[in-house]
């Protein structure tokens, strides 16, 4: 610069175009810096629940290591922790959720995405989308107001009459416990499974269709032969998604479950779930070892649906090609 | 040979019909809930049920202003701490990112979107409860900031992406460098965009209960400060509704048809404002 041929002042330096052009790309720098700093924060939070998770439950994970999870008792009175009874009510809560949340799902989603005009299968599912936003609470509102007496003086006795020699459905019938947080978690996972099942049999090309109805195909046959096949990867990835939310679920099924750590091959029998637990005890979690025990608890949780998740969406993402990026929230 | 005919065809019906109820029920279910809690809780819900506080058991009357208010104070730390961060990442993705560090975000943005909010919650007691020593305000809007990042991260993304290259190329052929051209023409033709899917994400945290048990936690007053513990409306249909007294479960009614009308609005508004048309298309 002390080299130019034309003596400048500073102060005429400074506002030469060169330079002018050089501190514009400066502000460009500065944005890129600034926004990367806003995407990384993202992560950084991410790995920060990670660590906090990690660090908070070390003291129980070092005072009962793996027989945690094979542990039955929960006595916060002599200080023994085993979260084998919430990891079994989440599991066997998750499980009735998606027996009845998947064949509605997909079968509804075989309707909006084959046969509904598509004027009335965007609005559907628009409605599809309202059921997903409705708030947990307010379904727990409904499970325990109407879902439990109906279970109680009319489901379970006739599941009882019927099927009550499979051990799922024998027992006192209380209305409250696992079936009754399942059946609430099916009606809260639908929506998912179906909107995303809808968008990859949507992605499943025309001619496939056209070609099995051209061999004479009904309908129904092109459709479960030809294009479900073709978005079986898909479905299954909606299907991870919904388990994930179900699994995390807190307050629905906090209100119906029954929140006694039982392990009972009964689906009448009242039990509990990992995200309950955290409900209902985090806040009055008195002592270092309990509260440890409780993070604990939320580790495994946050742990089983970021793997559940991770999974979903790249199994989306192999399906239909172009990310996940209109998935509901 | 006539009768497998009939088979596949009568097959091809009964499978149809019941694609179609699935689809039905699902969809109904909607209507249901809508209506059941009109039913039980319309009745309850008048002017005092939004100016005035809750009374003590027994007497008549009162509100849930508190709660009301403990949830818009609540929101507005969420717009506060999430927004910003989810809007400037969103502008990254868009706009500066590579490959491969945008996929690692909008990878990671999707994990984080579908983590329990009680793990959320655990989060937010660490990190603001648990050096304050009480639960406040402030930490319930801690946690529902960081619910709110990812979809508003992944929605500013999706809508500049929606932005024409043709006014880009515009703007730079004006002269202007990238940020400007950020910042007086993209972010403008994708505003109403993000707009919608701000309110989205605020809409989905209005109703989250689980994060805000032990970090907002519960107030039977108003809150006196945003360093205090508040009321909200998601955790007091939660205490109402399983507490035992029918006073609190007619209360919890009207709290849940409040706090669904106010999601479900938010939701159908910002779909009616997004089909109206985005605002750099001509017509």
């Amino acid at each position: 610069m002390a080299t130019t041929p034309n003596a400048t002042t500073p102060a005429e330096l400074a506002w030469s175009p060169r330079v002018l052009l050089r501190r514009m790309r400066d502000a460009d720098e500065i944005a890129h810096l600034i926004t990367l700093i806003a995407a990384a924060t993202l992560l950084l939070i991410t790995v920060l629940i990670v660590y906090q998770l990690w660090v908070l439950s070390a003291e129980s994970r070092a005072k009962f290591g793996w027989s945690f999870f094979v542990t039955k008792t929960w006595d916060p009175v002599a200080g023994q922790f085993g979260a084998l009874p919430f990891i079994y009510g989440t599991l066997v809560t998750s499980a009735v959720g998606l027996a009845i949340a998947v064949p509605l799902g997909v079968g509804g989603a075989i309707f909006l995405a084959e046969l509904a005009p598509p004027k009335l299968s965007s609005s559907l599912t628009f409605v599809s989308d309202l059921l997903a936003a409705v708030p947990s609470v307010i379904y727990g509102l409904l499970g325990v107001f109407l879902l439990v007496p109906i279970m109680r003086t009319t489901v379970e006795p006739a599941l009882k009459a019927t099927l009550g020699f499979l051990p799922l459905f024998q027992g006192p019938a209380y209305g409250i416990g696992f079936l009754t947080a399942g059946i609430v978690l099916a009606i809260m996972i639908v929506p998912f499974v179906l909107s995303v099942s809808r968008e990859v049999l949507l992605a499943v090309p025309r001619d496939q269709r056209e070609a099995a109805l051209g061999l004479g195909a009904t309908k129904w046959e092109s459709t479960w032969k030809v294009v479900v096949p073709a978005a079986r990867i898909g479905i299954f990835g909606s299907v991870f998604l919904a388990l994930a939310r179900a699994l995390g679920e807190t307050m629905a099924v906090t209100m119906v479950v029954g929140n006694n750590p039982i392990i009972s091959a009964s689906l009448f029998s009242p039990g509990y779930s990992i995200a309950s637990v955290l409900a209902n005890e985090f806040s009055e979690a008195t002592g270092n070892l309990y509260l440890s025990a409780l993070i604990e608890l939320g580790l495994v949780l946050f742990l089983l649906t970021f793997v559940l998740n991770g999974l979903a969406r790249l199994l989306i993402l192999v399906t239909t090609r172009r990310g996940s990026g209109v998935l509901p929230t | 040979m006539n009768l497998r005919l009939l088979w596949r065809k009568s097959l091809n019906f009964t499978m149809l019909s019941l694609t179609g109820l699935c689809a039905l029920i699902t969809v109904s279910a909607l209507f249901f809930i809508l209506g059941y809690l009109v039913w039980n809780g319309g009745k309850d819900i008048s002017w005092d049920f939004f100016t005035k506080l809750p009374v003590p058991l027994g007497e008549t009357g009162g509100g849930m202003a508190n709660a009301i208010l403990g949830t818009l104070k609540l929101l507005l730390l969420a717009t506060l701490f999430g927004v910003p961060i989810g809007l400037l990442g969103g502008v990254y993705l868009a706009e500066f990112g590579g490959r491969t560090v945008p996929f690692i975000v909008r990878y990671t943005a999707d994990l984080l979107n579908g983590v329990p909010s009680i793990v959320i919650g655990i989060f937010a007691y660490a990190l603001v409860v648990m050096p304050m020593h009480h639960f406040s305000t402030l930490a319930g809007g801690f946690a529902l900031g960081i619910m709110v990042i990812p979809t508003v991260i992944r929605n500013t993304e999706s809508f500049l992406r929606d932005v024409p290259r043709s006014l880009r190329e515009g703007s730079f052929a004006l002269g202007a460098n990238k940020w400007r051209m950020i910042a007086t023409v993209v972010l403008p033709a994708a505003s109403r965009g993000i707009l919608t899917g701000v309110l989205l994400a605020l809409a989905r945290v209005a109703g989250e209960t689980a994060p805000l048990l032990f970090t907002a936690f519960g107030n039977r007053f108003w809150s006196p400060g945003w360093n205090q513990p508040t009321a909200s409306l998601p955790v007091v249909i939660y205490t109402y509704a399983t507490g035992p007294y029918e006073d609190w479960h007619q209360q919890a009614w009207a709290a849940g048809l409040v706090l669904l009308g106010l999601v479900l609005l938010t939701n159908i508004l910002v779909r009616a404002f997004l089909s109206r048309g985005t605002s750099y298309e001509r017509t």
